[in-house]
């Protein structure tokens, strides 16, 4: 796997942006290398530029500058259909008018391919998605999640190296959904091949990528493997997108190498690992995973400090219990705790002692 | 195929009544209340669709003109075939009819009917009526004293048919046929055939203007379904401003344009691609014809394309391109498929339109831009002859069903979309 920009992954941004207007950039420097058979996530919120991306990467929109390279080629100037390149639509774009069987020989058929070999290449993507008896459908006579495995047939029927998926999933219920990543995943393993995959679900993006770029604002915001991703957040954006996280403001009280003891708002003092932090005194937001949160001493390591904490609410969830409780002036502090028979059982009102790891407190750029 | 179905033949509803009954009762009353909601619409089209229709097509078998006032030949006709001699008593009849006639003054309707026939024949009716009091027996020789022409054996063959009020004469005529002396269908004398060459040459400029059309409006409609929809909303303005003018001011403008001295051959001439003596006609003859009802009828054209375009998403175009189409290919393979019910719809509409249009064809049409329906509005107004009129308006009807039958049975009417 490589890392961002170094020029010779199989797809690489060069210092692309990307205006629709001449007045604002959608895409804002954007580097990116992305190896032969990684499996890349870009993640984001609504309109930070995911989609923008891929269709620069199709062919369907000009970068207004920089360079997109494909096997080291530079691909600006090369028009959709030369580009060779697998695409997966958010609602499918099967043609209507045309059976599954139809729709799946088209790609094969603008490639001149003969009969005999078009047909076995249909077979072999249909029974790859286990769709082998709908060849005779129309799209219209199949449910979503069919039409979903026809479109991923379609742009794996002609053996592209490379294949872009921009938010395949977002129009199936949980339960497919779940079931469609596993074989997304399945396939790219099996298959071999590169594919760029476009979502703003995090739990998606966490399950199935080798790496996740996260978006915000036209810019990268983290690229990482998932774990690294969730566990080390480099910037407060980045540990607020993904997965829940209790945020504490306050000021750097003083620095040593890579830990920091941080002053919140309230006057208390916690310890934090320190990730953009320059110097003492700067403004911070501390960003602690809720499941990272003790409140037994036993469970602490030794030294750390702590901070009193009063239980607002306890919310049963079955396989964790969500504790609710003010932290620092601020109501929103949440600890989950795994429900064990052992486990202690907090009331509203109880005041206690909770800590952490200085490692899970991440000191993070003040947003 | 549900099981449940198959194991019990009769299924009950919880208080033991079959269920298809229990059905059928709960919604009739939903039943009755659809009924009565459309019941209005169902009358005004009954009355103001149906009725005149209904009655259009029976006056083009049903002329009662001349049998109604002539019941003494009605009766002469019955007893003596035909080509039986034209004797005295068959005058006495004509004599008592035409005295009839005259005091009922009928003797212009019937000779109106008869001229259908017999060209020239309504002052025969006429002028003996007039002096039909002061003829005496034998009726023979007075009647033919007043005028020789009563002596046409062609005459006698009509006033024979047209006794009676049914009859195919209409339809024959509109085919441009007609019957011989031994009462044979036979065509008519090939340079007294107008009807056919009618009807063909509106089949050819409908289909013209058509294609015209389909041409036009392609790309206009393209270009509407693709722009944000604040700018093809200012566009469509454009598209409809037709509409709304008055289809005498455009027309009149069409004229103004395109006539010998008009602007664009002013211009043309100016420019020096034509020379002054040989301007161009582009008015009173079909060109002129083609040329204002194109854009007469293009919206029709435009608005089903547009509203069928609007719901195609450009993934699919760009889908295409992805699996390695190239823009042409994309287009003709994807995005023209889509547009076939906007297309079908759209040239159904514009060829019937075309097919019954009256006004621009008489305005600008000259003599050779007429189309038939030009010619029932002169039968309906200039020869009064009603029936002939109708008989070509049934034709034609029955022409554009037929087509309409065609398009469902080829495209599926179904698959129209008219906006
Ligand atoms: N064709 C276009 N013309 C003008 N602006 C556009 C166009 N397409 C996208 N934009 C703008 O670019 C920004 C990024 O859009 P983009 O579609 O890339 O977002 P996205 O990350 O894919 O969002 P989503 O998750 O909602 O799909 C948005 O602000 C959007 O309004
Ligand atoms: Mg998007």
């Amino acid at each position: 796997m490589n890392n961002a920009a170094d020029g010779d992954g199989f797809v690489v941004f060069d210092r692309v942006q990307k205006s629709y207007d001449g007045e604002t950039l959608v895409v804002k420097d954007l580097n990116l290398s992305i190896g032969k058979g990684e499996f890349l996530t870009m993640l984001g919120p609504s309109g930070s530029g995911k989609t923008t991306c891929l269709m620069m990467l199709a062919g369907f929109e000009m970068a207004t500058n920089g360079e997109i390279l494909l096997d080291g080629k530079n691909i600006n100037m090369v028009p959709p259909h030369k580009r060779g390149i697998g695409m997966v639509f958010q609602n499918y774009a099967l043609f209507p008018h045309m059976t599954v069987g139809e729709n799946l020989a088209f790609p094969l058929e603008v490639r001149g391919m003969g009969k005999d070999e078009r047909e076995t290449k249909i077979k072999r993507a249909l029974d790859m998605v286990q769709m082998g008896d709908f060849i005779n459908r129309r799209p219209a006579q199949l449910s979503g999640g069919q039409q979903q495995r026809i479109a991923l047939a379609r742009a794996l029927v002609f053996d592209p190296e490379l294949v872009l998926m921009d938010e395949p999933l977002g129009a199936l219920d949980k339960q497919l959904r779940e079931h469609m990543q596993f074989e997304i995943k399945h396939l790219h393993e099996s298959l071999g091949i590169t594919v760029v995959y476009v979502t703003h679900d995090q739990g998606e993006a966490l399950t199935m990528s080798d790496r996740v770029a996260v978006f915000n604002d036209g810019r990268i915001q983290q690229l990482a493997a998932p774990d690294e991703l969730y566990e080390r957040p480099q910037n407060s954006f980045v540990a607020q997108f993904i997965g829940e996280n209790n945020k504490l403001p306050g000021t750097v009280e003083t620095l040593t190498g890579d830990t920091c003891t941080v002053r919140l708002e309230t006057g208390e003092i916690i310890d934090a690992t320190a990730v953009n932090i320059r110097e003492a005194g700067q403004e911070t937001l501390v960003s602690i995973r809720p499941e990272r949160v003790e409140f037994k001493p036993e469970m602490m390591p030794a030294g750390a400090h702590t901070i009193g904490a009063e239980v607002l609410e306890v919310i049963y969830m079955g396989d964790i219990l969500r504790t609710r409780m003010r932290v620092a002036g601020s109501d929103e502090f949440v600890m989950k705790s795994r429900n064990t028979l052992d486990q202690v059982r907090l009331k509203p009102g109880e005041r206690l002692k909770i800590g952490w790891h200085p490692q899970d407190a991440r000191a993070l750029d003040p947003m | 195929m549900s099981d449940t179905t198959m194991a019990s033949p009769e299924l009950t509803t919880a208080d033991g009544v079959p269920l298809k009954k229990a059905l059928v009762r709960s919604e009739a009353r939903a039943k009755r209340r659809a009924f009565l909601l459309v019941a209005p619409l169902f009358l005004f089209v009954l009355i103001t669709f149906v009725v005149p229709i209904g009655q259009m097509l029976f006056q083009s078998v049903y002329n009662d003109s001349f049998s109604a006032t002539a019941p003494a030949l009605d009766k002469w006709f019955s007893e003596h075939p035909q080509g039986a001699p034209i004797d005295e008593s068959a005058y006495a009849a004509l004599a008592s009819d035409l005295k009839t006639m005259k005091e009922n003054r009928t003797q212009g309707q019937a000779g109106t009917r008869i001229n259908y026939d017999v060209a020239g024949t309504r002052s025969l009716f006429t002028s003996t009526a007039r002096k039909i009091d002061r003829l005496e027996p034998p009726w023979k020789e007075a009647i033919l004293g007043v005028n020789e022409g009563w002596n046409d054996p062609n005459l006698w063959r009509a006033m024979r048919s047209a006794t009676h009020p049914y009859t195919i004469d209409f339809y024959l005529a509109a085919l441009d046929m007609t019957r011989d002396k031994n009462d044979n269908i036979v065509g008519v004398n090939p340079d007294r055939a107008i009807y056919g060459k009618l009807f063909w040459r509106t089949a050819v400029l409908s289909f013209i203007i058509t294609v015209l059309c389909m041409i036009l409006a392609f790309p206009i409609a393209h270009l509407l379904a693709s722009l944000p929809l604040a700018k093809s909303n200012l566009l469509m303005i454009f598209v409809l401003l037709p509409f709304w003018t008055s289809l005498l001011v455009r027309t009149t403008s069409w004229m103004v344009l395109l006539q010998q001295q008009g602007v664009l051959n002013d211009l043309l001439v100016w420019l020096g691609i034509v020379n002054n003596d040989g301007r161009l006609e582009m008015m009173y003859n079909k060109t002129g014809t083609i040329i204002a009802m194109t854009h007469i009828l293009l919206p029709f054209m435009v608005l089903p394309l547009y509203s069928v375009m609007r719901t195609i998403p450009p993934s699919y175009v760009r889908a295409a391109r992805s699996l390695g189409a190239t823009s042409w290919t994309a287009f003709r393979r994807i995005y023209l498929p889509q547009t076939l019910p906007g297309i079908g719809a759209g040239a159904l509409l514009v060829f019937i339109l075309s097919v019954g249009y009256y006004i621009t064809p008489a305005l600008v049409g000259g003599a050779d831009g007429q189309l038939i329906s030009n010619m029932i509005a002169f039968h309906m107004q200039k020869s009064l002859n009603w029936s002939l009129a109708a008989a070509l308006a049934s034709l034609l009807l029955a022409g554009v069903l037929i087509l309409y039958w065609l398009y469902d049975r080829l495209v599926g009417i179904d698959n129209m979309k008219l906006g």
